[in-house]
């Protein structure tokens, strides 16, 4: 009953496949598509955005990007945060060597250098598989870091090893540096999450995410058929690491504002990502915002039950909250091993059908 | 629809914080993690001194002081959710303990127009307050510190350091590499050779620098190092057997939790500092008789006296002597944190006050005026003695080497004014 489906026909193969094919559902994402643009913009506070929606959409941009190698193409990586810290510094240097182009191009810019760092470390690929091309991928995150704390090129020289983001505006609003107001650093997020989710959605369910898929699936079939791994494996590595430069490039100079590669871009950089894609579903674009949503917003939800309305001491609240976050990821993977995604889909048929399930 | 349901729930918790016209004065702290031993002192004596306001003097001014605490775990992303959860509460000054968020912070407290103090950490060239209008960092900064135990080395070796090896063992993090610049300078000054050896965070593996120490034979190594690196870097080199007497640690580098562990290997460590320690105080017995003994110390007390919660105790008596001064300022108890900004600038702690305040040659004096945010810079050593489990002063406060340090100042705070357009002020 809350979905009234009667009468919604498909009479084409382009209404059939679109992305949203029941009429509610698409009314719900044009409607919170209106209120993020529309209405959260006006209302929100430097806390809602600093603590809240800002990590959040940054974090949903760096699981898609993972999810389309993980979950897509069937490839694992744990060198997320290495690859974030390329989109910082690329970003960072960008920004200083030339001032006078607008941010929005440095932003793509770091993700296409990105993209040429992710293909690189993406050639292993092509021979090892699993385990072994983790264990690869982790070589990348730990050389990256190391790399960026070596070489003071990466940080002009500073005497900390600290990246600074200078202030930069769009349309005389600025988006990086300490002035930049809550709505604007919001908007520019909120800006690359919809036009990167729908670029990935778009990408996945054409021939590119086809041959992704049938790697993943079983490559040698794959390329019996015709898919050249190659070009299959590398493209998922350039795509992905497009989308967790640009996340790592959004996070250092909007969100954070200054960063150091070993901090910020560590190993517990990459095991959230991944952590965020096998809660939220791998091979999702729901289930990135869905692992995106639970592993950014739970921690300071507790946080502030605990602490704010409990009045615990912080040490504790800290303690409790990192048992709770834990225990929840049990139990929703025991509940459903594929991630939120599949359970909303689940949840999704159910309400389809209530209440005359059969 | 679940980040929607999350959403609105944790709205209705966000409006039901409280808001109180008390003087606020959050404390950023850290309990759980790898630093966690030695960040929890910290704010245990952080909260003490304000408690020991509150319940003797009525608050400062006849305003109460609220402290309310937020875990950052040394970590800057949490560290900047705390700052935006308390900022709103009428926050007055920042204290977070850590250099990575004293970075974040500088940028947004100079926005948000709330002052940062950092006392014996952040970043160094905030002591020129032309460029850093909104943060402090009395009494000491890590190149005093470094300077400091290089003037210690010279009077051990009679005035000259020529053909010395000194090593550096550093947290591998903008904390660490603060005072590689200046040791550099010192070291092109004084002629002695400086090793550089980096210990990825945490810092629980360093069996290769130590390994490297070993056979380069340093005369003296200097750490830079918090959590557990310091424990950890102090048990190697009682492992190696390298002389503890020519191993120095930084201010952060010098508590308790860090030597305890190594038991009499750590006998005759030194540290830097830039407080006195130790319970012999007659603020003491106030503590005791309106916080500890009924109850109402941080933590239930267990700290009281140690290296750390000293320090900690000693940021707030800081903070609490700007804050009357400001309110003498302003003319008012109701201070906001601009105000508080300018009682900071014409803070005067001389070694008066200090007695009067009960903790006679505690610190050194502290004098700040528009240009100058850090004081005087002046530091003394300290040497653990294992046998007695006791820190004991081992130099009186000692000058640090302006004329190489105000050079380094001056060009770092020069690039960041660049680097941010500020125009310098005063």
């Amino acid at each position: 009953m809350f979905y009234r489906e009667a009468g919604d026909f498909k009479t084409s193969y382009r209404d059939d496949g679109q992305t949203f094919p029941i009429k509610l559902d698409r009314w719900g994402y044009y409607a919170i598509l209106a209120v993020a643009f529309l209405v959260v913009p006006f209302v929100i506070d430097s806390y809602w955005a600093n603590a809240v929606l800002v990590p959040f959409l940054i974090y949903a941009i760096a699981a898609i990007g993972l999810n389309i190698l993980t979950g897509y193409a069937g490839q694992v990586s744990l060198g997320t945060g290495g690859f974030m810290a390329v989109g910082a510094y690329a970003v960072y240097k960008l920004m200083v060597a030339f001032p006078g182009v607008p941010i929005v191009i440095h932003i793509v810019l770091a993700g296409a250098i990105t993209a040429v760092v992710g293909m690189l470390f993406g050639l292993p690929s092509l021979r090892i598989k699993g385990f072994y091309l983790a264990v690869a991928t982790l070589a990348a995150q730990f050389f990256l870091v190391w790399l960026f704390n070596k070489v003071p090129w990466f940080y002009n020289y500073s005497a900390s090893g600290q990246i600074n983001a200078p202030e930069r505006t769009i349309l005389g609003w600025a988006v990086t540096g300490p002035a930049t107001t809550a709505s604007a650093k919001y908007l520019i997020c909120l800006s690359f999450a919809v036009l990167l989710a729908w670029v990935a959605r778009n990408l996945t369910r054409g021939s590119v995410g086809r041959k992704w898929m049938a790697i993943r699936d079983m490559d040698i079939a794959a390329e019996i058929i015709g898919v050249n791994p190659l070009t299959a494996k590398l493209s998922a590595f350039a795509v992905s690491s497009f989308f967790v430069g640009i996340a790592g490039a959004l996070l250092f100079s909007v969100y954070l504002g200054a960063a150091e590669a070993s901090e910020a871009f560590g190993i517990n950089k990459s095991f959230l990502v991944l952590f965020m894609i096998i809660i939220g579903g791998l091979g999702s674009i729901f289930g990135s915002f869905a692992g995106a949503a639970f592993l950014v917003l739970l921690p300071v939800f507790l946080k502030n039950v605990l602490v704010a309305q409990l009045g615990w001491p912080t040490d504790l609240a800290a303690h409790i909250e990192l048992m709770i976050v834990g225990a929840l990821i049990v139990f929703f993977l025991i509940v459903e091993p594929h991630g939120l995604a599949r359970l909303w889909a689940l949840t999704k048929e159910k309400l389809r059908l209530w209440p005359f399930p059969h | 629809m679940k980040l929607k349901l999350a959403t609105v729930a944790l709205g209705a918790v966000m409006a039901a914080a409280p808001a109180m016209a008390d003087l606020v004065v959050p404390n950023l702290s850290y309990r759980t993690g790898p630093y966690g031993a030695n960040g929890t002192q910290y704010a245990d004596g952080f909260n003490d001194y304000f408690t020991l306001l509150n319940e003797r003097d009525g608050g400062i001014g006849g305003e109460r002081i609220r402290t309310p605490e937020c875990e950052t775990a040394y970590n800057t992303e949490k560290g900047v959710e705390c700052y935006e959860s308390t900022k709103g509460s009428g926050a007055l000054v920042y204290n977070p303990l850590s250099t990575g968020i004293t970075y974040q912070l500088i940028p947004k407290v100079a926005a948000d127009k709330i002052p940062l103090y950092t006392p014996g950490y952040g970043r160094t060239s905030a002591k020129n307050g032309k460029v850093f209008e909104w943060v402090f960092n009395a009494p000491a900064n890590y190149w005093d510190g470094a300077s400091v135990a290089v003037k210690y080395l010279l009077d051990q070796n009679g005035g000259s350091l020529e053909g010395k090896k000194i090593a550096l063992v550093y947290h591998n993090s903008a904390y660490g590499k603060e005072p590689i610049r200046t040791l550099q300078e010192l070291g092109k000054k004084h002629g002695f050779t400086l090793t550089e050896l980096p210990v990825d965070p945490p810092g629980q593996e360093q069996k290769s620098q130590w390994l490297q120490i070993r056979r380069d034979k340093p005369d003296y190594v200097l750490m830079w190092g918090w959590g557990v690196m310091n424990q950890t870097a102090i048990q190697e080199a009682a492992n190696i057997r390298f002389p503890m007497e020519n191993f120095i640690g930084t201010y952060w580098s010098g508590s308790e939790v860090d030597v305890k562990p190594v038991g009499a290997g750590a006998n005759g460590y030194k540290a830097l500092t830039f407080h006195g320690v130790g319970m012999d105080y007659p603020i003491y017995e106030d503590m005791k008789k309106h916080v500890i003994d009924p109850g109402k110390a941080s933590q239930g007390g267990q700290f009281v006296g140690s290296v750390l919660y000293s320090r900690g105790m000693y940021a707030a008596v800081v903070i609490a002597e700007a804050i009357a001064k400001a309110q003498e300022l302003a003319g008012t108890p109701q201070i906001t944190a601009a105000q508080l900004r300018d009682g900071f600038e014409a803070l005067d702690i001389t070694p008066e006050r200090l007695a009067e305040l009960g903790l006679p040659d505690f610190g050194p004096e502290i004098k700040m005026t528009c240009d100058n945010h850090g004081g005087s810079g002046m530091a003394r050593l300290q040497q653990w003695d294992a046998s007695a489990g006791k820190w004991t002063l081992i130099t009186d406060f000692t000058q640090p080497d302006q004329d190489v340090l105000d050079p380094l100042i001056l060009e770092d705070s020069e690039a960041y004014a660049k680097e941010a357009g500020i125009s310098p002020r005063c």
